[in-house]
């Protein structure tokens, strides 16, 4: 078995595609042109992470802040870890929610920010649009982690690496989008990035967790597992907050379970050789059963946190192609 | 009560609303199944019982979707055993138990005890109704897809007005993911609060707090938008007011899909017969107008009106022994039905297959069963009745454990000759 070829700084250089935009907001900031190329990068990083060092210099001299307003361990890692191996300079700050009283503080945080001169602000927050308000009023490319239930596209990069990687192929690709819907930014944006990258999506999920409207994104509908399953290729779960389990939208996690959680016999109405996703963290037992997340011949659920890093080190490396002085 | 194994009923005055069809026939049954229906003059069947009918009635079974028992819970008021003995005496083949028992029928293993219960009984079938809201409490969604999947024929909060528009919004937006009926009866809760009687003249002369007819009428408004918001399929559950009948009869006319039940005392009462405090007719909602009882006649003559109920609310002495406002509200009707509804042809002029559609074909279409009809392949649920048999009405007589009936002491026309489940003579 041949190793694969050294993944160096030039190998990299060679692969870099400035960014279209110059933040990245939303699924809909990139393009079917570029996204390849995204992919492609993506792919060299995923070599480069395999290997035993992990450093680069591509944003030697940069400094990228994480600020997350939500607390999530894994997303924050994931671009701590990306912008470390890119040879930035790091900060992370876990911005409690609740002491942050939505856009003014915001925006006294972000000119805060501003006057420190970051490069790049990675930036989750609880309320849709926090994103793009940081955007307009700092002077560095913002990346959105996350913002409320809008978008969280680089989460939909790297959901498409992952199925780049497992399929090559993603234009012909049936996925499936299975759970709270209504609540899921994950589900935004990877309706919009698949779309654009020509799968079709379907949505399933119970009314209460479907959005009304959700037919005029261009997907089809479905409330039953087994017809929507049909004929998949992709099933990615989302992951179901539990306090919407008390009733309120959902009678009880085992009648979530019994109609739309994930299991053996569900994942048997899609298409053979079907893979699952998830972007985590999982409830297993309430959207998916351990029996199908932790079987490596169908999930893909590890490679997507695999596929984190490099898809975010490709976008904070794109990002910084954008200022001419890349090295 | 062993079924023969092939059954005929020969020389009856078959009635089967859901053909249209009044007039001589014959049935044959096998197998707990009408193998053959014959409309004019039956040939010679070969059969191990032949029961001529001698010109009697022979339609379908009643069917009764809201029927309370006691049990599980409050025996002593009914038990699935006496409430199945008093729906065979009344020609009620089967029934939809309430599950407004205690503990509330918010479960599948609640579902599934009270259709086993009933099974065991070898009487009638006895089916159930879920909780709409976990233990009706109108706040939480109560498993409706389990309870759907254990045999639940539709889901209701009975009573109880599921206040919070939001909780009930999502109620029938998560229903219509299994197709599920839900049923609310319509009514606001402000303007009812603390009624025992219909608002007017009387209400204020017996200093009796009324509730206003348009409380129904803006329940109704309320829930038919949300029907139209999200396509659930829908049972307005006991209307008793003709301004919430004009008020349907709209929705049915911009195209909005919803059934209608009506009880059977609103059709034979009015707030008169409440007299001078009778606690047998505190019934909830309150015993209304001339005039309403009249529209909804009409309703039920235009076939507005999809089910006619008995509306069976057990109460013990003790629970209707009381001051009128503090007595519990309801009455016992399961074996008083057939009789009761056939004071609407004796006297207020109403086709016999008009009277039995909103019994039989009505309540059958609206839940699914493949019962209610007199077809070859249906089940042999069937009742062989006298129309014109006059009967007096005695409580104390009734199988009901609870002897509440605003029947008591009346003089109906119409009996119950035989009564069959299934091919299984019940009564």
């Amino acid at each position: 078995m041949t190793q694969p070829a050294q993944v160096t700084d030039q190998t990299i250089h060679d692969r870099l595609v400035p960014f279209p935009k110059s933040h990245f907001l939303a699924a809909s900031d990139l393009n079917p042109f570029v996204t390849p190329q995204l992919l492609d990068l993506g792919d060299a990083f995923v070599d480069f992470n395999r290997q035993s060092s992990k450093a680069l210099d591509v944003l030697h001299g940069r400094t990228v802040v994480n600020l997350f307003f939500e607390n999530s361990t894994r997303t924050s890692s994931s671009f701590e870890i990306a912008a470390k191996r890119l040879g930035a300079d790091v900060v992370t700050m876990p911005v409690a929610s609740s002491s942050v009283k939505k856009g003014e503080t915001l925006i006294d945080t972000a000119v805060t920010l501003n006057a420190m001169k970051p490069d790049i602000l990675v930036i989750r927050h609880s309320a849709s649009g926090a994103a793009e308000l940081l955007s307009q009023k700092v002077g560095c490319a913002v990346v959105n982690a996350g913002d409320g239930r809008h978008e969280h596209p680089t989460q939909a990069l790297l959901d498409l690496l992952s199925l780049h990687r497992a399929f090559g192929d993603v234009t012909s690709l049936t996925v499936a989008i299975c759970g709270d819907i209504t609540h899921s930014r994950v589900a935004r944006s990877n309706v919009a990035l698949l779309q654009m990258m020509g799968a079709r999506v379907r949505l399933i999920g119970p009314p209460t967790l479907v959005p009304g409207d959700a037919d005029r994104w261009g997907c089809e509908v479905f409330h039953d597992m087994r017809e929507g399953l049909q004929g998949c290729d992709v099933v990615m779960m989302l992951r179901l907050q539990l306090e919407r389990m008390a009733g309120a939208l959902v009678p009880s996690t085992r009648e979530y379970f019994r109609f739309w959680g994930l299991d053996r016999e569900k994942l048997a109405w899609a298409k053979p050789g079907a893979k699952v996703m998830h972007p985590g963290p999982m409830n297993r037992g309430v959207e998916i059963d351990s029996d199908v997340a932790d079987d490596l011949s169908v999930s893909l659920i590890q490679d997507q946190v695999e596929m984190g890093v490099a898809a975010r080190m490709a976008v904070l490396a794109s990002l910084s192609a954008r200022w001419g002085d890349a090295r | 009560m062993t079924a023969a194994a092939t059954l005929a009923i020969v020389n009856a005055r078959l009635l089967d609303p859901a053909r249209d069809y009044d007039g001589p026939g014959a049935v044959l049954v096998r197998d707990g199944r009408l193998v053959r229906v014959v409309h004019g003059s039956a040939p010679d069947f070969d059969a191990d019982q032949i029961i001529d009918a001698d010109g009697l009635c022979l339609s379908p079974g009643l069917i009764d979707i809201r029927v309370k028992t006691g049990e599980p819970g409050a025996e002593p008021r009914e038990t699935l055993k006496s409430a199945s003995l008093a729906a065979a005496a009344g020609g009620v083949t089967t029934i939809v138990v309430q599950p407004d028992t205690d503990p509330a029928i918010d479960d599948p293993a609640v579902i599934e005890f009270v259709q086993r219960r009933g099974a065991a009984l070898n009487l009638v079938n006895v089916r159930a109704a879920g909780a709409a809201t976990k233990g009706l409490g109108g706040e939480r969604m109560a498993e409706i897809g389990l309870m759907d999947e254990a045999g639940a024929l539709y889901f209701t909060d009975v009573d109880k007005i599921i206040v919070n528009s939001r909780t009930l919004q999502r109620v029938m937006s998560y229903a219509a993911a299994f197709n599920a009926l839900i049923a609310c009866r319509p009514s606001d809760p402000w303007l009812t609060e603390g009624a025992v009687v219909a608002s007017g003249e009387l209400a204020t002369r017996l200093g009796l707090s009324g509730s206003p007819a348009i409380a129904e009428r803006i329940g109704l408004e309320r829930d038919l938008a949300l029907v139209e918001q999200t396509g659930a399929r829908f049972l307005v559950d006991q209307i008793s007011t003709e301004g919430a009948l004009e008020t349907l009869a709209r929705a049915r006319a911009k195209g909005l899909e919803v059934a209608v039940s009506v009880s059977i005392n609103h059709l034979c009462f009015n707030e008169v017969d409440i007299g001078d405090y009778r606690t047998f007719y505190r019934l909830d909602p309150p015993l209304r107008s001339e005039a309403d009882r009249q529209a909804l006649i009409e309703a039920v003559r235009d076939g507005l009106i999809d089910v006619i109920t008995s509306a069976h609310a057990p109460a013990p002495a003790e629970d209707k022994r009381r001051p009128f406002a503090e007595a519990a509200p309801g009455a016992v009707g399961l074996e008083t039905l057939l009789p009761a509804a056939l004071t609407l042809h004796h006297e207020d002029g109403l086709d016999l297959l008009d009277v039995l559609r909103p019994l039989t074909q009505g309540p059958a279409a609206l839940l699914g069963l493949d019962a209610g009809v007199l077809s070859e392949g249906a089940p042999a649920d069937l009742i062989l009745f006298d129309p014109g048999a006059p009967v007096v009405i005695d409580a104390d007589a009734l199988y009901s454990k609870s002897k509440n009936s605003p029947f008591d002491g009346r003089r109906l026309q119409g009996k119950v000759i035989g009564t069959w489940v299934g091919g299984r003579k019940v009564h």
